[in-house]
C-alpha cells in the first residue's frame, strides 16, 4: 500500500485551504503527465537496473542458463513462443478469475451472514480459521478427483478456496468494525438493522475488501498454477513450466513465469481501478495536486 | 400550558454488576416544557450524557420512569421524535453534505421527490446552502456540526438533543455556532437538551441550567436563566450574564463539595 503513502503526503496544506474555498471537485483533481513521470521514474529506473545487473552477472561468471537463464535469452524465448505462452496464460487466467469470483462471492455472503447473526459468527469463524490453516494446495489432487483432472472447476476449486479466507476474514472485520457514533445515530434514527448493514457497514468495509481482493487476486493467479503442477490440460502455464524445465528449456520456463507475472500485475490494478471507481471518496484518494 | 416533553422521576442508571458496578444516575428528577433550552452541566462522571441517552432511549434505566413526548422512551424512538448531535460531526464519508442531510429522511422513507428540498430547506437554515454537492471532509469542524444538526432537524423532531456538540470546536467557532443554535431554535421552535461542561456556553443559550454532581450522578440544582431571550454578543457582556455564570459555577462547586467522595 505504499502508492496511497505518496499521495497522502502529497496534499499540502494549501490543498487543504483550497478544499475548503470550494474550488476542488469532489473526485480530486488529476495528476498531470510530468507528475506521473516523476512518480514512476525510479521504479523504472530500479526495475532496469535489476535487469542490468542480472544480466551482467551471469556473464561474468558464466552462469549457466539451467542455473538462472539470462534475461535476454528470456526476453528472446518471450518473443518467440509468445503465442504459446500467451495462450496458457489466458486459459490459466481464466482458471484463476473464475476461482476469484467464486471464492469471493463465498466470502462475501459468509461475512453478510456472520455481520447479520451473531450465532453464526461465533459458530462459523473460528471454524474458518481452523481450515484456514489447512495448507490449502494440498487439496488440488483432491479436487483433481472430484472434479476430474482435465475440468477447468478442478483447478477453480482450489482457488476459490484459496481466495475465499482472505477475502472473508477481512471483509467480516470491516463490516463489524464500525465507528459505535454511527451505530448510536442509525438507532437513535430506528433503522433496522439491514438498514444499518446497508448504509453504514457495507461502505465502511469496502477499503477492508479492496485490501483482501488485492491479495486474493495475486493469490488466486499462484494458487492456479501450483494446481495445474498436479496434473490435467497441457496447454496451461504450470503444466508449460513444468514441461519445459524437465526439456531444460529453462529460458522459456523463465518466460512463461514472466506471463504469469504480467497477468498477475494487470489483474491487481483492474482491482485497484475498480477500488478508486467506487469508493473515490476514500481518505486514500483525495485530492493530490 | 402543555404537557411536558421530557418527565423523569426517581430515574437510576446502573452499570455493570458486582464488582464492576458503577452507579452513573441517582434520583433524577426532570422535567422539560416544550420550546424549553436545557442545558445539563457538571464535571466529568456526573451523568449528564447518560442522561441525555436515557432520554433517547440509547441505554436503559435501571430505576424510576422516564416519558419523552408523552410515551415511552422506546416508543418515542421509534417514532423519531427527537433528533440527536454528537461531540462528533459522525458525518459519513461517502455522502456529499446533502446526502447526509437526507440520511434520516430515506431510513424514514419520506418520498423521493421530498428528500432533496427538505435537506435543501435545512442547509439554508445552518447557512451552507453553498455547500450542499461538497463531501464532510472538505468542511472545517463548525461546518460539520451544523451539517450534524441539519440532519437532526431534517425530519422536524419536537426534541433536538445534543451531546457536547461544540466540546471540540476553538472558542470562535464556539461562539458562534452558539448563536447559529439559537437563531434556529428560534425558527423551528424545537425543544433542546444540551450537555456541557462549558458554564459561559449554558448560561448563553439556556432557558434553564440543570447543575449536575458526580458519584453518584444527580441534580445539584436548577438555574433559571431570566436573560432577555433574544441574545448577541452584548449579552456576553450584560452583567446579569455574568451573575449567572457566577451563581451556576457556584451551584457546581457546591455539588462537588456536597458528593460524597470516594
Amino acid at each position: 500500500m505504499t502508492e496511497r503513502d505518496d499521495q497522502i503526503q502529497e496534499t499540502s496544506i494549501t490543498d487543504v485551504f483550497a478544499s475548503f474555498e470550494g474550488d476542488v471537485p469532489a473526485s480530486g483533481r488529476r495528476s498531470s503527465p510530468a507528475r506521473l513521470v516523476r512518480r514512476y521514474l525510479p521504479a523504472v529506473f530500479a526495475f532496469l537496473a535489476v535487469l542490468l545487473v542480472w544480466e551482467g552477472l551471469t556473464r561474468l561468471f558464466g552462469v549457466e542458463s539451467f542455473v538462472l537463464s539470462k534475461p535476454s535469452e528470456i526476453l528472446n524465448s518471450f518473443s518467440e513462443t509468445s503465442g504459446l505462452i500467451w495462450g496458457a496464460g489466458m486459459r490459466t487466467l481464466f482458471e484463476a478469475a473464475g476461482g476469484f469470483v467464486i471464492g469471493t462471492s463465498l466470502a462475501v455472503a459468509t461475512s453478510l451472514a456472520a455481520a447479520h447473526w451473531v450465532g453464526f459468527r461465533q459458530g462459523v469463524l473460528p471454524l474458518a480459521i481452523v481450515l484456514n490453516a489447512t495448507p490449502i494446495a494440498a487439496l488440488a489432487p483432491i479436487f483433481n478427483n472430484w472434479f476430474g483432472l482435465t475440468n477447468p472447476f478442478s483447478k477453480m476449486a482450489v482457488v476459490a478456496v484459496v481466495v475465499y479466507f482472505p477475502v472473508m476474514i477481512n471483509t467480516t472485520r470491516g463490516l463489524l468494525e464500525v465507528d459505535p457514533a454511527e451505530l448510536e445515530l442509525m438507532r437513535s434514527l430506528a433503522a433496522s438493522p439491514s438498514e444499518v448493514t446497508r448504509r453504514i457497514r457495507i461502505p465502511r468495509a469496502l477499503p477492508y475488501f479492496f485490501s483482501s481482493l488485492k491479495v486474493a487476486s495475486v493469490l488466486s493467479l499462484i494458487a492456479a498454477i501450483i494446481a495445474e503442477y498436479f496434473g490435467g490440460p497441457q496447454d496451461v502455464l504450470g503444466q508449460y513450466i513444468v514441461n519445459r524445465a524437465q526439456l531444460f528449456q529453462f529460458p522459456d520456463a523463465w518466460a512463461a513465469i514472466l506471463v504469469a507475472s504480467i497477468l498477475g500485475v494487470v489483474f491487481y490494478l483492474l482491482i485497484l481501478a475498480a477500488e478508486r471507481w467506487l469508493m473515490p471518496w476514500h481518505v486514500s484518494f483525495r485530492t493530490s495536486e | 400550558m402543555s404537557a411536558p416533553v421530557v418527565e423523569a422521576r426517581g430515574l437510576g442508571k446502573v452499570f455493570g454488576t458486582g464488582e464492576a458496578e458503577t452507579e452513573a444516575l441517582r434520583g433524577i428528577d426532570l422535567e422539560i416544557a416544550e420550546g424549553d433550552f436545557v442545558s445539563l452541566i457538571g464535571p466529568s462522571g456526573c451523568g449528564k450524557s447518560t442522561l441525555l441517552r436515557l432520554i433517547g432511549d440509547l441505554v436503559s434505566p435501571t430505576t424510576g420512569t422516564l416519558v419523552v413526548n408523552g410515551k415511552e422512551p422506546r416508543q418515542s424512538r421509534l417514532d423519531r421524535d427527537y433528533g440527536i448531535v454528537f461531540q462528533s460531526a459522525t458525518l459519513l464519508d461517502w455522502r456529499s453534505v446533502q446526502k447526509n442531510v437526507e440520511l434520516p429522511l430515506e431510513i424514514m422513507d419520506f418520498p423521493d421527490a421530498e428528500r432533496p428540498t427538505r435537506a435543501r430547506e435545512m442547509l439554508d437554515l445552518v447557512q451552507l446552502a453553498g455547500f450542499a454537492d461538497h463531501h464532510p471532509w472538505q468542511l472545517s469542524g463548525g461546518m460539520q456540526q451544523r451539517v450534524a444538526i441539519a440532519r437532526a432537524l431534517a425530519f422536524r423532531p419536537a426534541l433536538l438533543l445534543m451531546d457536547e456538540p461544540f466540546g471540540a470546536l476553538d472558542e470562535m467557532t464556539r461562539e458562534a455556532m452558539q448563536q447559529e443554535v439559537l437563531r434556529v431554535w428560534g425558527e423551528t421552535g424545537t425543544s433542546v437538551v444540551f450537555v456541557t461542561h462549558s458554564i459561559p456556553e449554558a448560561v448563553f443559550l439556556s432557558t434553564r441550567v440543570v447543575v449536575m454532581s458526580p458519584r453518584p450522578g444527580r441534580i445539584s440544582d436548577e438555574i433559571m436563566v431570566d436573560l432577555p431571550p433574544k441574545r448577541d454578543l452584548d449579552t456576553r457582556e450584560d452583567p446579569r450574564y455574568f451573575e449567572l455564570v457566577i451563581e451556576v459555577r457556584e451551584a457546581l462547586r457546591r455539588g462537588e463539595s456536597g458528593s460524597s467522595g470516594s
